[in-house]
């Protein structure tokens, strides 16, 4: 039996432990209140002050709604409402299917060149979504080589914006239908045949069945890309507008700083609709694959395999000759009139008074925000993750890391305006300067690199800090010596998405550049507008290839890291 | 027991998560040397009182005292401990030397020093000549050894093992218990070992503490446990037991079916209903004559043959079943078989009586 034999004040009863609170924990409660501080300061305060301005007059005035009565009210605000739905849904349909088929070839046939088929697939992701727009011009313009395929309609308009925007979203789909499409469990497909289930109808039942969810995200994520992109809409949509581009107009246009945030709000309606539609389904979706599921290895079918070949080719090929013709275009002399090639377009000096300073500017925004935008990232989501107590802190922060997923580009420039611009503000002295670009760029992409370093610190063994706590040794030495060696690859991950992002965006900068800090991205933008569509070409084939460039340069250090360390990462 | 002073002294120690009770009212004394288990099924509050005494997570409400020091609202960095996890949490980015001197380095001792500590510690668990290799180069056993090495470098006043044989293979586990048990006893240091596996802490403790939801069922020694268990949830935990209702007769009898059985003296006091416990090995089947004190009569239903030994279902005549083991020889001897009839014997000093309606703690396993 238990033994009663206890100190005479034991038998009171037994007063709750106050845990002592070590040098160790006030650090760590510091940095997540720095860290907190830093989310609210940089993406809270920003937000809310675009909320507070859709609700007031041009004086600052409360007026409520009036503003929301006064956009519903104004048909030609109405139409461009119409017109990005419009476009999104269409181009997120087509952008569905091609990626499906894409996907479903790459995973589930023994298609030839399956590899090099994706490696084509992901090369949109290092091109600013500009430049389909500028190819598209190229491809189809008034001066464009399949311009009769359109049968004389314009390319300027809806035409072209669904174009560009299939090839700006297409990756984004792709990546998740193929994650989707490789989960498959090959008994499902065993039992059904076994039941003599027809093919057709395996592949609705099992197939479609097992990646509804994949589907389903996949559409979202293109709906919201298309529905916010701005510069897809900005360089071909002519005078088609959408909301993206209402946005840029209320506001650099006419100083309608309080119409812009309507619209702005606007746009984070699909950003509401993803989140109530991924609820309903979170709620249905169970585990397709059990720990004892057969992983499905794809069988060689001559003619479904030749037959995919040819469908995965003709896509790839429109995504290549979408590139090929930016490139062409900013080689030749004088489209479509002089077709021999020269290198003028990339003497930048000659097309405007920047010259190559812009490209510096974005070559030094997007390493400051790989560096600095990594460490924070990292070391944030370290402190949400591995960190003990605090609990509500760390819940709070994780939720705010998640926001800026939910907030389009164009509205986070927008807020950055409306917040850093503001007269009474201490931080107004950053507006303007490379530290605002670099703020908002980290914030901008914030989510993905945040989930991307919980998913790997959720890899690494929980128990790591409590040995060292057993051993006597400080946190930031394990964090050191031992997190940060293991979640190498993730980091790496996490400054080259950065660092390629930040060479492609616009829409977010596009509102908080000054002429100091003009980028690249912003300047072929100006540069197409003025007319000088080779050079604006020749600016976006700078982009790619400097992408293109760190990507490379990425895996090759990827190479050598798993090289050094598969001693110990090999299982 | 008694004279000596626990090193480690748990005092009304109880943890809530939420409105869920994980640990209540926990008390227990640990003494200096020894060898104690927490045993108990899955959910029982077996880790999470391991992990009050690291201070990983702390208790609600109690105290705990470590050689004398109250150590209840402590950082696990203030106490003193080493402790090895089921999944050995080992660095995998490190050497083995470096795992086993993580502790070591940045303390009073040179590089020399920490050099030849580590070559110590890794002869000590047999691992000697392993220093560079990672972790992942080595086999689950192997692992097991460099954790505990790690753990016991900075040479702690108490070793804390969360169950940490579980993750390897049978014949390892087995092998690795023992060489865990003769490595306690050498260096003596304090030890508690947290386990859902009986056999393991039978086989290793010099105590067993047997938790259930939150609260401690018993406390002693291995044989204490098996033939002594104090309450049904133990019975029925360790080790394989059959459970009877009986009625009670009168001071020392009970009433199995038709069948009347003598218990032993002052074990069971209250009148009416009982559960009777009766291990398999303890059922007897030779020399038993009808008639004879404590005998029944029953019916082979099933035999299972499990090598050295045979499991049979048995019937009574009141329709109640039970299992009883036999040996190959009795087996032989007596040409048992499924359908035959035999009187069975249950020895009064075998049998434990606990009160009715305690069904709910069976099928635990």
């Amino acid at each position: 039996m238990v033994d009663t034999t206890l100190a005479p004040n034991a038998m009171a009863v037994p007063r709750p432990v106050r845990p002592t609170v070590t040098g160790e924990d006030w650090l760590v409660r510091l940095c997540l209140l720095l860290l907190g501080l830093y989310l609210v300061l940089t993406l809270v305060l920003p937000l809310y002050t675009l909320l507070a301005k859709s609700l007031q007059d041009k004086e600052g005035q409360f007026v409520g709604l009036a503003n929301f009565a006064r956009y519903f009210a104004d048909p030609a605000m109405l139409q461009s409402f119409g017109n990005t739905i419009f476009v999104s849904a269409i181009g997120t349909a087509i952008t569905l299917l091609m990626a499906f088929l894409y996907a479903y070839a790459l995973t589930r046939t023994c298609m030839k060149g399956r590899g090099l088929f994706r490696a084509i697939a992901l090369i949109p992701l290092l091109a600013p979504s500009l430049l389909p727009g500028l190819a598209l011009v190229y491809l189809f313009g008034n001066q464009g080589i399949f311009k009769s395929l359109l049968f004389g309609h314009e390319i300027y308009g809806p035409i072209g914006i669904v174009m560009g925007e299939v090839f700006f979203a297409f990756p984004h789909a792709l990546i998740i239908l193929v994650t989707a499409l490789s989960v498959a469990d090959a008994r499902l497909y065993e039992a059904a045949e076994s039941l003599r289930a027809r093919p057709a109808r395996i592949f609705m039942t099992v197939t479609l069945s097992g990646c509804r969810y994949g589907l389903v995200s996949a559409g979202l994520v293109v709906f919201t890309l298309i529905f916010t992109d701005f510069g897809v809409p900005k360089v071909i949509g002519g005078s088609y507008n959408v909301l993206a581009t209402d946005v840029y107009r209320q506001v650099i246009g006419q100083f309608n700083f309080q119409m812009g945030a309507v619209v702005g709000l606007l746009l984070l309606l699909p950003a509401v609709l993803s989140f109530a539609v991924d609820r309903i389904i979170q709620r249905k979706q169970v585990a397709l694959l059990s720990a004892r599921a057969v992983p499905l290895q794809p069988k060689p079918r001559v003619l479904i395999d030749r037959l995919f070949f040819c469908l995965v080719a003709a896509m790839a090929g429109f995504l290549l000759l979408v590139l090929g013709m930016a490139l062409f275009g900013s080689l030749v002399k004088l489209w479509p009139y002089n077709l021999s090639l020269t290198l003028k377009w990339y003497d930048f000096a000659r097309a405007g008074t920047d010259g190559w300073g812009p490209y510096f500017n974005s070559l030094r925004m997007a390493a400051l925000v790989a560096v600095i935008g990594t460490a924070i990232i990292f070391c944030g989501a370290y402190l949400v993750e591995k960190t003990r107590g605090a609990g509500r802190l760390r819940a709070l922060l994780h939720l705010l890391a998640m926001i800026p997923l939910a907030v389009p580009g164009i509205v986070l420039g927008l807020s950055y305006i409306f917040f850093f611009n503001a007269p009474n503000n201490p931080l107004n002295f950053i507006y303007g300067t490379m530290t605002v670009l670099v703020v908002n760029t980290i914030c901008h992409f914030y989510t993905v690199g945040h989930l991307t370093a919980i998913t790997a610190l959720k890899q690494v063994d929980n128990e790591f800090e409590s040995v060292a706590a057993s051993l006597k040794v400080p946190l930031y030495r394990t964090f050191w010596r031992v997190t940060v060696p293991v979640c190498l690859p993730a980091i790496l991950d996490i400054s080259v998405y950065l660092f390629v992002n930040a060479m492609t965006t616009v829409s977010a900068v596009v509102f908080l550049y000054s002429a100091d800090t003009k980028l690249m991205s912003i300047n072929a933008i100006n540069t197409d507008d003025a007319g000088n569509t080779a050079s604006a070409c020749a600016m976006g084939m700078t982009i790619v290839a400097t992408s293109a460039v760190l990507k490379g340069l990425h895996s090759l250090i990827m190479r050598r890291v798993e090289r050094r360390t598969q001693a110990w990462r090999k299982r | 027991m008694t004279g000596r002073t626990p090193y480690l002294r748990i005092e009304h120690v109880s943890k809530s998560f939420g409105d869920f009770q994980a640990l209540k009212d926990i008390s227990l004394e640990i003494y200096a040397g020894e060898f104690v288990c927490f045993l108990g099924p899955s959910g029982c509050g077996k880790t999470t009182l391991l992990r009050a005494i690291a201070g990983l997570d702390i208790q609600s409400a109690g105290t705990i005292i470590q050689n004398g020091v109250d150590i209840s609202a402590l950082p696990p960095s203030q106490r003193d401990f080493g402790i090895v996890f089921q999944s050995y949490a080992l660095f995998p980015n490190l050497s083995v030397a470096d795992n086993v001197g993580y502790g070591l380095v940045g303390g009073k001792l040179s590089g020399a020093e920490i050099h030849q500590r580590v070559g110590d510690l890794l002869a000590m668990v047999g691992l000697t000549g392993q220093e560079r290799k990672y972790p992942s180069q080595l086999s689950g056993g192997q692992q097991q050894r460099v954790a505990l090495a790690r753990a016991l470098a900075m040479s702690p006043g108490l070793l804390l093992l969360d169950e940490p044989l579980s993750a390897l293979d049978a014949r390892v586990r087995q092998h690795l218990r023992a060489e865990l048990r003769q490595l306690q006893r050498r260096l003596e240091v304090t030890t508690i070992m947290v386990t859902h596996d009986q056999e393991e802490a039978l086989a290793i403790a010099d105590r067993i503490v047997v938790m259930n939801e939150g609260r401690i069922e018993q406390i002693g020694t291995p044989i204490d446990i098996y033939r002594q268990p104090e309450a049904s949830f133990v019975a029925d935990f360790v080790g394989q037991m059959n459970f009877l209702d009986v009625e009670h007769q009168s001071d020392n009898v009970i009433r199995l079916g038709d069948a009347i059985l003598e218990i032993g003296a002052g074990k069971f006091s209250r009148s009416g209903s009982a559960t009777l416990c009766i291990r398999p090995e303890d059922i007897q089947i030779r020399g038993v004559v009808p008639g004879q004190a404590n005998s029944v009569p029953a019916t082979i239903e099933l035999m299972e043959f499990l090598g050295s030994f045979c499991r049979a279902e048995l019937r009574l005549v009141c329709g109640r079943r039970l299992q009883a083991d036999f040996s190959i020889n009795a087996m032989r001897d007596l040409s048992l078989a499924p359908g035959q009839e035999l009187t069975i014997s249950l020895p009064a000093d075998r049998i434990r009586l606990f009160p009715a309606q305690t069904n709910v703690a069976r099928h635990h396993g």
